[in-house]
């Protein structure tokens, strides 16, 4: 018996693999569901849920739901479109979100999302949250005011005993990304690239590298987020 | 009866400041002052935030001439990472951001000039309002005004190849700069469609300074009195005397062009420099620590760089550098309104050095950042279009800025400013039956002389404007100008 499943999104016709997610299996059928905390092969946080999508009349996350033969999935709606652009929003006034002078700008998922789905004004207001900010381990700066709570690094970034450099502490309003500064002493370099590259907004910064690519270079700054996604669907269309 | 004359806002300049002039009973100017009333803050903002971040943040103080503060953090933050002061860098670096620099020059130069002073000569600072203005000038001199647009339109473009934006780029880092330029775009900025290109900026350049010595030449008594007083002059000069508007020692001279800050080292500055706070003011009054705040006084900006320097390092810019020295025999020259002359020998100045340095390979090499023993304090300074820029920053051990401190160009202006509106205010309103919009304006032209950036002055956000105020001696306010 076959192991492929045939579903629709937005009216495209897609095939993806029976148990597959279907954030993954939109991707390979070139369909951009956006994402800031899932990471493919990575378990699911389901944290940000900016995934939702309608699922046979259903809301639900694509980075939690595995494909079913015969679903037909909503994704790039004007409704669906504006409750991403609400999350964004909301993502937004609760941190403080500095772009102009933050060097995650033009390679951030949060502030891409939010060209992408043209926030022009906040609707909410600021919650002006003052946490503290994490500076003395020797590679990582951890702005807390930025972090989004999508999980990526705690799930991510380890080192060899499989013991996790980051952590949430606190709870409800007071939860908040912390550093194991004892552990984080013994990061490689090449351990705090990955941290930075993988956090969606700037909370995460390598130590003295800021700005090093240049305008122009960065991974936004000519094409929106997801566009390299769908251009694999435009490939596909050619085939 | 005694009055007191509030101007507010004062047009065309960068920023939002009043200006009050007390008059007394026989309608005599008693005093005139300048009031910057805008909120300061940049200098606790970057307290906490990474030092890598500060050329970035920082910069935000400006829109006009953010590649100053860009830059002098830089060269602050190259001392703290131990790439030297101003000499550590690799070729490709420093030529870089001195490109970037020399760009802004002449763009803010050209703006400050055409834009924003051109109607007051070119109509009359008693012209009628409605015409006096840039618009006025597109109007009836629209070739001048077309030359104008380009001339800046170039000199963002210089910057948006070396910073990666016009405005708020990310080019120079500690110890360097994040990009070289390639030759396409070294082409397009060198020999690119007329008129964007080194060669009709040139031609550009000595035509603006062509127009003031027009001017000049049929208002020569008006230019050379208008608020005329000796000065101490200060500036960066390079090793062996020469402009440079990048980097250099800190000299300073007095009136008569006797040396009174012997090419110091900049880091060191603290020792020379004081800031006196004024209750009326946001904006600090600094002066030379060993002649005191009645005689440490100084100007900074184009007049003053030109008053410091023994000679300019290119053969254009330098043949009309030795007639504006001839002008005052070689002695400093005082006439305020002289800035104009200096500012358009630099705008020369600043297009000859482009050229210059796009001719230069080393732009394109990939060597583009330095790095040394790290410190924890760093003093960055640069010759922004206004006058000198000083930055200092203090990092603790975590990599935070503990301590900036910023004195920006229009601040070590603030004396002279309001030495200036005095001396105008004092002989065209004083005894006048009434005050009318010229002479008021004259006062405006005396501020916009200095090209003030107020919002720099004071690291304010929001938004400027500048008035005129009047009081009587009993502190009544009696009219209130907004122009």
């Amino acid at each position: 018996m076959s192991d492929k499943v045939k579903f629709t999104i937005d009216g495209k016709e897609c095939t993806g693999k029976k148990g597959q997610l279907l954030v993954d299996a939109a991707t390979e059928n070139g369909v951009y569901i956006p994402v800031l905390c899932h990471w493919k092969d990575v378990e699911p946080a389901a944290s940000c849920r900016i995934c939702t999508v309608r699922v046979n009349g259903n809301y639900i996350t694509a980075c939690t739901t595995t494909v079913e033969e015969g679903s037909t999935v909503e994704n790039d709606t004007p409704e669906i479109r504006d409750m991403r652009k609400t999350i964004v929003e909301m993502l937004f006034v609760e941190g403080n979100h500095f772009c102009p002078s933050c060097e995650k700008s033009g390679d951030c998922d949060l502030q891409a999302l939010g060209y992408l789905y043209q926030m022009m004004v906040p609707r909410f207001p600021y919650a002006f949250e003052n946490r503290e900010i994490q500076a003395s381990s020797p590679k990582i700066f951890l702005d807390k005011n930025r972090c989004i709570f999508c999980k990526r690094c705690i799930r991510m970034i380890k080192d060899d005993q499989d013991r996790n450099y980051f952590a949430f502490k606190g709870r409800g309003n007071h939860l908040e990304i912390t550093i194991d500064e004892k552990l984080a002493a013994g990061m490689t370099e090449e351990q705090a690239q990955r941290a930075m590259e993988i956090c969606p907004v700037g909370a995460i910064l390598r130590k003295e590298v800021g700005f090093i690519t240049p305008i122009g270079k960065r991974k936004y700054d000519k094409v929106p987020i997801g566009s390299d996604i769908e251009s694999q669907n435009k490939k596909g269309g050619e085939k | 009866m005694a009055q007191k004359i509030t101007i507010e806002p004062v047009t065309r300049i960068e920023g939002h400041g009043k200006v009050t002039v007390h008059l007394d009973d026989n309608m005599n100017v008693d005093q005139t002052r300048l009031h910057i009333v805008e909120f300061r803050g940049f200098e606790r903002f970057i307290q906490g935030r990474p030092y890598w971040e500060a050329p970035v943040h920082v910069q935000r103080l400006c829109g006009i001439c953010p590649v100053s503060h860009h830059l002098a953090a830089a060269k602050a933050l190259d001392v703290i990472v131990g790439a030297g002061t101003g000499e550590g860098l690799t070729p490709t670096g420093e030529k870089m951001r001195r490109l970037m620099h020399y760009g802004q020059i002449f763009q803010s130069h050209s703006l400050h000039f055409f834009h924003l002073c051109s109607p007051d000569f070119l109509f009359g600072y008693d012209a009628d309002p409605e015409k006096r203005n840039v618009v006025g000038v597109v109007n009836e001199f629209p070739e001048l005004a077309t030359q104008a647009v380009m001339m800046r339109k170039y000199g963002q473009e210089v910057i948006n190849y070396t910073a990666g934006k016009k405005i708020h780029g990310t080019g120079a880092i500690p110890g360097g700069i994040n990009k070289n330029l390639p030759v396409e775009e070294r082409d397009l900025l060198l020999k690119g469609d007329d008129p964007l290109n080194a060669d009709k900026m040139i031609e550009y350049a000595e035509g603006g300074l062509a127009v003031f010595k027009d001017i000049y030449s049929k208002n020569k008594d008006f230019i050379d009195n208008f608020a005329h007083f000796p000065s101490n002059h200060m500036s960066l000069v390079r090793k062996d005397g020469a402009l440079d508007l990048y980097h250099g020692l800190l000299r300073a001279v007095d009136k008569d062009g006797k040396k009174i800050l012997h090419d110091i080292d900049y880091q060191e500055y603290h020792k020379y420099i004081e800031e006196e706070v004024r209750s009326w003011s946001y904006m600090k009054f600094p002066y030379l620590r060993e002649y005191g705040t009645d005689k440490g006084w100084y100007r900074v900006g184009p007049l003053a760089r030109l008053n410091t320097v023994d000679f300019i390092p290119t053969p254009k810019a330098q043949a009309e550098f030795e007639k504006f020295k001839a002008h005052t025999e070689g002695k400093p020259n005082n006439h305020c309104l002289h800035t104009h002359w200096a500012r358009l020998i630099e705008t020369l100045h600043a297009a000859e050095m482009i050229k210059e340095l796009l001719q230069d390979p080393d732009l394109q090499k990939d060597d583009l950042v330095t790095k040394g023993t790290k410190g924890n304090e760093g003093v960055g300074l640069i010759e922004a279009p206004r006058g000198t820029l000083f930055h200092h920053y203090k990092i603790n051990e975590n990599d935070q800025v503990s301590m900036c401190n910023l004195i920006v160009s229009t601040t070590n202006n603030n004396e002279p400013m309001n030495q200036s509106v005095n001396f105008v205010a004092k002989n065209m309103m004083s005894g006048q039956p009434v005050i009318t919009e010229p002479m008021k304006n004259a006062v405006e032209i005396a501020i916009r002389a200095y090209d003030p950036c107020l919002s720099c002055a004071t690291h304010a956000l929001g938004k400027m404007p500048l008035e005129i105020s009047m009081y009587g001696p009993r502190g009544e306010k009696l009219d209130n100008y907004r122009s």
